[in-house]
């Protein structure tokens, strides 16, 4: 019968509060974090795994990585999540909010944003040079038959539609590469909007989350917007290749975005790096780290534990759940620099 | 009556006990803890208030007041206007009005004047009891009925008769002002109808009697005399409504677009103060942005206080008035 | 003597008052409509996983709400707890015992917090209670839902009690009770039924609350433990699962929604109709 486990169920979450009240110490720890909804389908699928693994429950809310960058300076989680490397001055927050404690950036997957779009009539996927992108996001390109995007999709039939631009409404660490990657490729971006969590859109409609955007563009005709590959993916939504640094049209999937990391030789001992607009052959240029924000020294001894030892889980034996979800694993060399990292927290 | 209470006065009198017998009955003890909790209710609002002004301090001490007529909103930089928002508010909450009074009130004078009183009583019933429906149940209607309804019906039609008017120019998105603004008039129209049948009912019938024993049709009665004199109360409901609109949130920011732009037209997307608050509060770092948003939150308890009061106000005048 | 109608005016009265008609049925038709549409729709989406399963991770279909079912119940409770003594007990400090100036200032306070919009509220129950306690919590959005119930706890409160004929006290009195026992057990009991029906109308109209609940309970994947954990609840799920781009999840918010308003909508019924057959003692 099915009535009966869930009868249990209800009777467990009803009782158990009571009971873990009385009997702080018997209940497996739990975790909580928030932030962004970039890796959030890995992190779930990681957080729904390890619950058995190793007898913790993570409880994960995507709220974007401004949310997440928030939430672990006011120390109302127990980490934080965010697409964006944190800015000298955010460390510098949360270093005087916090009593000085250091906060560390581990990287958990690379992923890829990409440029998704519902243009009725259009099967194929459209290749995007950096500058129709930067265009399409200034407002300045209105139509999806304008020259520039036209010129880069030879034997497409473009509509004479207008382009309806879909951006986050909240803070992003999707904006962020977004927003990075059009600074590095449009000087008029970088002068006019500039690159962080949440920008002064020139143009187009707001959705909150990767989850808001990917929603917005399915129902609006001639949308585009970006989102992470895998909302693009599990939603059927169309996405085109962006040319890269050396001219390529490149699609995102598992091989360019490892590509884009391995062509970043050097990675900083704070793994504080961008991967957007490398330049070699097969790079998907708007690809990033995503990291895991957490506090260098955590004083109740169960949570260190098991915050460590998913840490631990996730750069080795989580790689193996990543592919799957078409995120990338971590290179080698960023797993063994992590690994030393993890044993600074105390 | 007056004879029952000064009897009571007596026995009062004659129960006048010292403090110390009144506090072993009881008395005392249950007289303060009522007056505990009121005094609490008391210093909860003054809680409340003091800690969204002094969270705002930091955006009233940088930019003044003009932060209320600035419309830059630009986190990256550091510049916070709230007009776009109060912009937002205001339209959004005018459009409901717009479309929720006349309806609202058309209807309040069928339930009132016309129907019969059964009848009136069960429709009524279901109109108030619409009243209860959450507004993340309008907004999660509004995403997935109402929304695409707006956008294949009726945004063509408009166009193309008042297309040349600057509030129906540039492209249609779905989310806009204009989605909001009805998704609020759904909401808001059972308030609109259930005050002011009550204040239709509470017109004294002899007026209605008197007019149609001059001659009057039924029609020029309620409409030359009933709803004259029950005006006031009318434009109440009317603020009670707005007051609600106002403080909307979950269904506005579901449907109104997110992007804080000043523009005539209704078709394109919008802000509320409340939307921004649900969408950015979370996420706002550094101290001056986090005092905007509660500065916005204050702006937007100050209009719903204001509003509030004038409609029970103006409730109060016409309901008693008419109760003489 | 007989004054003549003209058919002009005739026909603006048949018209107006058509016209009215027409009006009254198109806004009960639409917003009937719209509820049937939730009904159905919802109920269609229904199933038994709803109602036992966790949430599956992003990206698999058939998990359910049962944590936030449970959820909105522990909230509620905690809300309860909150609200409604402190409603009560300053309901009856205005109808029994409080002089004409200082009432005139609890109502008017009591009707400014009625007017504080929901979202501020949530802004203040993080900034008393997630930000001190440095956890989102259970307790925090049970915190702000309980100050949200005490305007209209005070307002029932008061109203029931003043309709309690002024004869039951001072036929209690006249037999010797003291005050208090006059209002505690003789004017509160008289006034009972009222009194729980306004609070159940006052839990139903909380219960499909979510703007104070985005920053204060945030949410949970699993179940919620104590009440220091952050905890899901259904009007928040409904939020966040309307607005992603997944069919399953739009179907679950569907339900969600239709088990959320049933709830909601028997509860006013009930109240209402507790309200309608009261004793006579308790109407004026």
């Amino acid at each position: 019968m099915t009535l009966t486990p869930a009868f249990r169920n209800v009777l467990k979450a009803t009782i158990l509060p009571f009971l873990a009240a009385a009997l702080p110490l018997a209940a497996q720890t739990s975790l909580t974090g928030a932030g962004a909804t970039f890796p959030a389908p890995i992190y779930t699928k990681w957080f729904a795994e390890y619950q058995s693994v190793g007898n913790v429950q993570i409880n994960y809310q995507a709220n974007g990585s401004g949310g997440g960058i928030k939430a672990i300076t006011d120390g109302t989680v127990d980490f934080g999540a965010s697409d964006m490397p944190l800015t000298d001055e955010q460390i510098k927050t949360f270093k005087e909010r916090n009593g000085g404690t250091n906060i560390l950036l581990f990287p958990t997957v690379l992923g890829a944003a990409v440029p998704s779009y519902n243009v009725p009539g259009v099967t194929g996927d459209l290749k995007f040079t950096g500058k129709a992108l930067a265009g399409i996001f200034l407002g300045s390109i209105k139509k999806w038959n304008d020259p520039e995007i036209a010129k880069a999709n030879p034997g497409v039939k473009l509509p004479d539609d207008n382009i309806v631009v879909v951006h986050r409404s909240d803070g992003s660490g999707t904006t962020f590469c977004w927003t990075d990657y059009l600074s590095k490729v449009s000087p008029e971006w970088s002068s006019k909007v500039g690159k962080n969590t949440s920008v002064n859109w020139p143009a187009g409609l707001g959705a909150k989350g990767n989850d808001g955007v990917a929603g917005l563009i399915k129902q609006q005709k001639g949308s585009i917007g970006y989102v992470e590959l895998i909302y693009a993916v599990k939603n059927h939504l169309a996405y085109g290749s962006v040319q890269n640094k050396s001219g390529q049209f490149v699609k995102a999937d598992l091989k360019s975005v490892t590509a884009a990391a391995a062509a970043v030789k050097t990675i900083p001992a704070d793994f504080r790096v961008s991967i957007t607009d490398q330049p070699g052959s097969g790079v998907y240029p708007i690809s990033t780290y995503t990291w895991l924000l957490v506090p260098a020294k955590i004083s109740d001894a169960a949570k260190r534990q098991a915050l460590t030892g998913f840490l631990k889980w996730a750069i080795t034996k989580g790689q193996d759940l990543v592919e799957p979800l078409d995120y990338a694993r971590l290179p080698q060399a960023v797993v063994a620099k992590e690994e030393k990292q993890i044993a600074l927290i105390h | 009556m007056a004879s029952t209470t000064h009897i009571a006065d007596v026995l009062r009198r004659r129960n006048n006990r010292s403090f110390f017998e009144r506090l072993a009955g009881g008395d005392e003890i249950a007289y303060s803890i009522t007056l505990i909790a009121a005094v609490a209710i008391l210093a909860i609002v003054a809680l409340i208030v003091l800690e969204l002004w002094t969270h705002s301090t930091p955006t009233v001490k940088t930019f003044g007041f003009g932060f209320l007529t600035s419309s830059a909103w630009d986190p990256n930089s550091g510049k916070f206007g709230a007009l776009p928002f109060i912009y937002g508010t205001c339209l959004t909450s005018f459009l409901a009005l717009l479309i929720a009074v006349p309806l609202g009130v058309a209807a309040s004078v069928f339930l009132a004047e016309m129907a019969p009183p059964k009848l009136s009583d069960v429709l009524t019933f279901l109109i108030e009891l619409l009243a209860a429906v959450p507004s993340v149940i309008y907004g999660l209607i509004g995403i997935f009925i109402l929304v695409p309804a707006i956008r294949d019906y009726l945004v063509q039609p408009l166009k193309a008769v008042f297309g040349f008017l600057p509030i129906f120019q540039g492209d249609f998105y779905g989310l806009s002002f204009l989605s909001a603004g009805i998704v609020l008039s759904i909401m808001v129209v059972p308030f609109i109808i259930s005050v002011s049948r009550e204040v239709l009912l509470a017109v004294p019938t002899e007026l209605r009697e008197a007019a149609l024993a001059l001659g009057a049709t039924k029609w020029e009665a309620t409409w030359q005399i009933v709803l004259p004199a029950a005006s006031t109360g009318i434009i109440g409901s009317a603020f009670l409504a707005l007051a609600r609109a106002l403080g909307e949130t979950m269904a506005v920011t579901m449907v109104v677009g997110n992007t804080p732009k000043i523009t005539a037209s209704l078709l394109s997307p919008g802000y509320s103060i409340a939307a921004v608050i649900a969408n950015e509060f979370a996420e706002a770092s550094g101290d001056l942005y986090v005092s905007s948003l509660i500065f916005l939150g204050l702006v937007l308890f100050g209009l719903t206080i204001v509003i509030n009061a004038l409609a029970r106000i103006l409730i109060l005048t016409t309901t008693r008035r008419g109760m003489k | 003597m007989t004054l003549e109608i003209s058919p002009r005016r005739r026909v603006i009265n048949f018209v107006m008052l058509s016209l009215s008609g027409v009006c009254t049925v198109l806004v009960i038709a639409v917003l009937f409509f719209i509820l049937g549409y939730l009904f159905v729709h919802g109920a269609r989406s229904l199933n038994w996983n709803f109602f036992t399963k966790l949430p599956k991770p992003a990206g698999e279909t058939g998990g359910g709400m049962a944590n936030a079912i449970v959820g909105s119940g522990k909230v509620l409770l905690l809300a309860t707890v909150v609200g409604v003594p402190v409603g009560f007990l300053a309901g009856v400090y205005l109808a029994e015992y409080s002089g004409k100036t200082f009432a005139f200032v609890i109502r008017y306070v009591v009707d400014l917090l009625n007017g504080v919009p929901s979202i501020v509220i949530g802004i203040v129950g993080y900034a008393l209670v997630v930000r001190p306690m440095h956890h989102y919590s259970t307790l925090a959005g049970g915190i702000a839902l309980g100050i949200m119930m005490i305007p209209i706890a005070v307002r029932t409160t008061e109203e029931f009690l003043r309709a309690v004929p002024n004869s039951m006290r001072e036929g209690a009195m006249a037999l010797g009770a003291t005050k208090a026992q006059t209002v505690f057990t003789v004017v509160v009991p008289a006034a009972a039924s009222g009194l729980m029906s306004g609070m159940m109308l006052n839990l139903a109209r909380v219960a499909g609350e979510t703007a104070p609940l985005l920053f204060t309970a945030l949410g949970n994947m699993f179940w919620s433990k104590g009440w220091l954990a952050p905890i899901a609840t259904l009007p928040v799920m409904i939020y966040n699962y309307a607005i992603a781009p997944d069919e399953d999840l739009h179907q679950q918010a569907w339900a969600a929604g239709f088990v959320l308003l049933l709830l909601i909508l028997v509860v006013n019924v009930t109240a209402r109709m507790i309200i309608a057959r009261g004793p006579a003692s308790s109407r004026r």
